[in-house]
């Protein structure tokens, strides 16, 4: 079997798993590279169908691009999309500027929690990897999230032989990581040998492209000249800066992903 | 050098601060794997903490890992050597974090044992090497970390071999090698260490490129359990992942544990430019069937060659890890592969300590951290192999309420008149079980199509 092709079968196998186990459950599409894999994935676990609804946090600080790229998509492959905003905050002026990571928590992990009341969903599907960043490294596949939304990762369960634990006291939503084993690079070659269409921002123009896309004040583009998933997948072999190198959120401090991560942050 | 295509999986086991997250870190650091800002970040925190460089930081992500010292959970880190990749992964050494080791040693292709040169084997070294056996690691290569405390010298990394051996040999296992290195000053590593002359052996990066992947024979008994029944359009496709042997359309299957008898249909795929012709070990699959026999979630499709053992009743070796100890007269949940169902400990034979396997009373139960061999009694029948047989249906975890609480090898079907009488079962392929076996338990409660 080849590499993809086993990366490809875990992450399906999980994908159904989640479907089979969560009565409600959700897939959280960024419009980034890994989440529209992860829809991939779950319309090649169901034949083509995608029958788990996509929810997308709009923060109203996303790239323009983004949202006419997810809405073209969404009805192109017949996709049940919801859409979160924290009204609340936006009101209020939330930017920034206010912080970072405060803005994070309010537009993203806060939108994110609302949403999740609003439908009750128990099981929410997202395409975080552990070579992202340190904390991810520490996740499991299946990762409960108490109704704080808080992550005790000191405490988590044991993960053997592809055996997850799905079920948990009430009140406790989980988080599935179908993507977690993959890498940076493996989903580009993924993207380019199933042929997946993703947003143009992550090809050169001008010298720059994104290699990781969030909120336009706080995700800066790379000097790159990859034009095409080809290009891409040589830069990649050939960088040593990490992904997420251009979101200015991790850099706040050492452990600012973890301590987003611990308050809910995907 | 040609490169392999094939990704090997290497957990790092070994009693705490013996050096593990080192040598990842300096593995990492040392085949340019991790991106250069990731490792001057890991520079410049140690110096602002007043420290060496602490090449265990580029894992030992979290906060309090770093401010203690320690590794809290499994890490995992694809990185490739010249010859192919790798994914490596870091196990806590401490005993309260053994779940979260277990976690990451369960899908290993091989493992590193590693020993302080200068502390020798500790009971995390036995702990941990007791539970790879029981996992099924069987590549295991130790490793004599620190020996730059020792001077380097000869004599006492074969003083620590010999102590070495006789631990492994007590938990059943046999080190294919023993290999001396520095960590933290990158010897044998990666690069070959000039203090180290007398050693003729590989080094750490050469002894993993030897690997393989031991995998089963391509007429490996057929296992496909069943996960879910899709119907989103005309077809009825059964969803599940291929754990063992090879399917085609057209082949004849059986259903257990009902034991109906059918065949493949046709092979079910999406967005491939040509539909599969043989499904194998390994994938997640859909297929439809020539009749539309009952089967659910945790239905098992087998050859029908190789019948696998049926029946409620199974002796195991159970590795505990709950809070409260696994005893008699209480109801856990077990689940093979996608079967589950409620079960309770009918006999436990003899429980002994992972970490010095001395035998105590079976009077408590199983407490944490020790190994049982019992007895369980299943509500529904089950349909599994020995461990031995096919290593994908022989396993099995225990919950206890909400929680994974252990895991299992099972030996064989027990039958209820006596317990004793899975010896010689134990031995016997699951590609020859005996449908004699499965007769006699089949008669009793289920109903045979067939
Ligand atoms: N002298 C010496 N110290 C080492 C060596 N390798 C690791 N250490 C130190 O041993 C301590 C424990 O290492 P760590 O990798 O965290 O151990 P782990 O608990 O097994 O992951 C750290 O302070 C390391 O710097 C070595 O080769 N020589
Ligand atoms: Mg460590």
């Amino acid at each position: 079997m080849e590499h993809l092709e086993r990366l490809e079968s875990e992450s399906i196998y999980i994908i159904r798993e989640a479907y089979r186990k969560y009565k409600k459950i959700a897939m959280l599409w960024s419009i980034g590279k890994d989440s529209t894999v992860l829809l991939h994935l779950a319309r090649k676990a169901f034949y083509g169908h995608c029958p788990i609804p996509l929810v997308h946090i709009d923060t109203t600080f996303k790239i323009p691009e983004m949202i006419t790229y997810r809405d073209k998509i969404a009805q192109e492959w017949g996709l049940k999309l919801v859409v979160g905003k924290n009204e609340e905050a936006l009101r209020d002026g939330m930017n920034p500027e206010r912080g970072r990571l405060d803005c994070c928590t309010a537009l993203k992990t806060e939108g994110l929690q609302q949403i999740m009341a609003k439908h009750e969903f128990q099981g929410l599907l997202m395409g975080i990897r552990r070579d992202e960043e340190g904390s991810r490294g520490k996740e499991r596949y299946f990762s409960p999230r108490n109704k704080d939304f808080e992550w005790n990762f000191k405490e988590q369960p044991p993960e053997l032989w592809n055996q997850f634990q799905t079920e948990f006291p009430a009140g406790t939503h989980v988080r599935v990581h179908p993507l977690l084993h993959w890498t940076e690079l493996n989903v580009w070659q993924y993207i380019l040998h199933e042929n997946i269409p993703v947003i143009d921002l992550y090809f050169s123009k001008n010298g720059k492209r994104y290699r990781s896309l969030g909120c336009a004040p706080c995700t800066a583009p790379i000097t790159s000249e990859a034009k095409n998933v080809e290009e891409i997948i040589e830069e990649l072999k050939n960088t040593r800066e990490t992904e997420r190198s251009g979101r200015a959120q991790d850099q706040v401090d050492a452990y600012a992903m973890q301590k987003l991560r611990v308050r809910g942050y995907m | 050098m040609s490169r392999i295509q094939e990704t090997l999986k290497i957990v790092i086991v070994g009693h705490v601060d013996h050096g593990k997250s080192t040598l990842i870190g300096r593995l990492l650091a040392d085949t340019a794997s991790v991106p250069q800002d990731r490792i001057s970040a890991v520079q410049r925190r140690c110096t602002e903490q007043g420290k060496e460089m602490e090449y265990a930081f580029l894992l030992d992500a979290l906060e309090e890992e770093q401010s203690q010292g320690i590794t809290i959970d499994t890490t995992r880190i694809q990185f490739h050597s010249e010859k192919r990749d790798y994914v490596i992964i870091d196990a806590p050494g401490h005993k309260e974090f053994l779940k979260n080791m277990i976690s990451g040693a369960s899908d290993a292709d091989a493992a590193f044992l590693l020993i302080d040169a200068q502390e020798g084997v500790r009971e995390q070294t036995r702990r941990h090497a007791s539970i790879l056996k029981l996992l099924g690691v069987r590549q295991v290569h130790v490793v004599i970390n620190k020996m730059d405390l020792l001077d380097y010298d000869q004599e006492s990394f074969d003083q620590i071999v010999t102590d070495c051996q006789a631990a492994l040999a007590n938990a059943g296992l046999v080190a294919r090698s023993y290999i001396p290195i520095a960590a933290k000053f990158g010897e044998n590593i990666v690069h070959r260490s000039s203090n180290l002359t007398w050693y003729a052996g590989l080094t750490i990066i050469d002894t993993m490129d030897a690997l393989t992947i031991e995998h089963s024979s391509h007429d490996a008994p057929v296992r496909l359990p069943v996960q879910d029944v899709y119907k989103f359009d005309h077809r009825r496709i059964i969803a599940g992942r291929l754990e063992s042997g090879t399917l085609k359309a057209g082949d004849e299957i059986v259903c257990w544990p009902q034991g109906t008898r059918t065949r493949i249909k046709t092979l079910e795929s999406w967005n491939l430019s040509e539909p599969p012709i043989e499904l194998v070990q390994g994938l997640s699959v859909g297929v439809t069937l020539e009749d539309p026999v009952f089967l659910e979630r945790g239905t098992l499709i087998t050859n029908s060659d190789a019948p696998p053992l049926v029946g409620t009743h199974l002796t195991a070796n159970v590795y505990w890890l709950g809070r409260n100890p696994l005893v008699m007269d209480r109801r856990y949940t077990i689940k093979i592969t996608t079967q589950e169902t409620s079960c309770e400990v009918k006999t436990i034979h003899r429980v002994y300590d992972s970490g010095d396997l001395s035998v105590i009373s079976v009077e408590g139960g199983v407490p944490a951290n020790f190994v049982g061999e019992v007895t369980l009694e299943a509500k529904q029948p089950l349909a599994f192999d020995p461990f031995a047989g096919v290593p994908e249906t022989g396993r099995f975890v225990l919950m206890d309420g909400y929680e994974v609480c252990g895991g299992g090898i099972i030996t064989g079907l027990a039958g209820e008149q006596s317990t004793d009488d899975h010896q010689e079962k134990e031995k016997s392929p699951a590609g020859a079980a005996k449908p004699l076996v499965l007769r006699k338990k089949l008669k009793r409660s289920i109903v045979v199509n067939q």
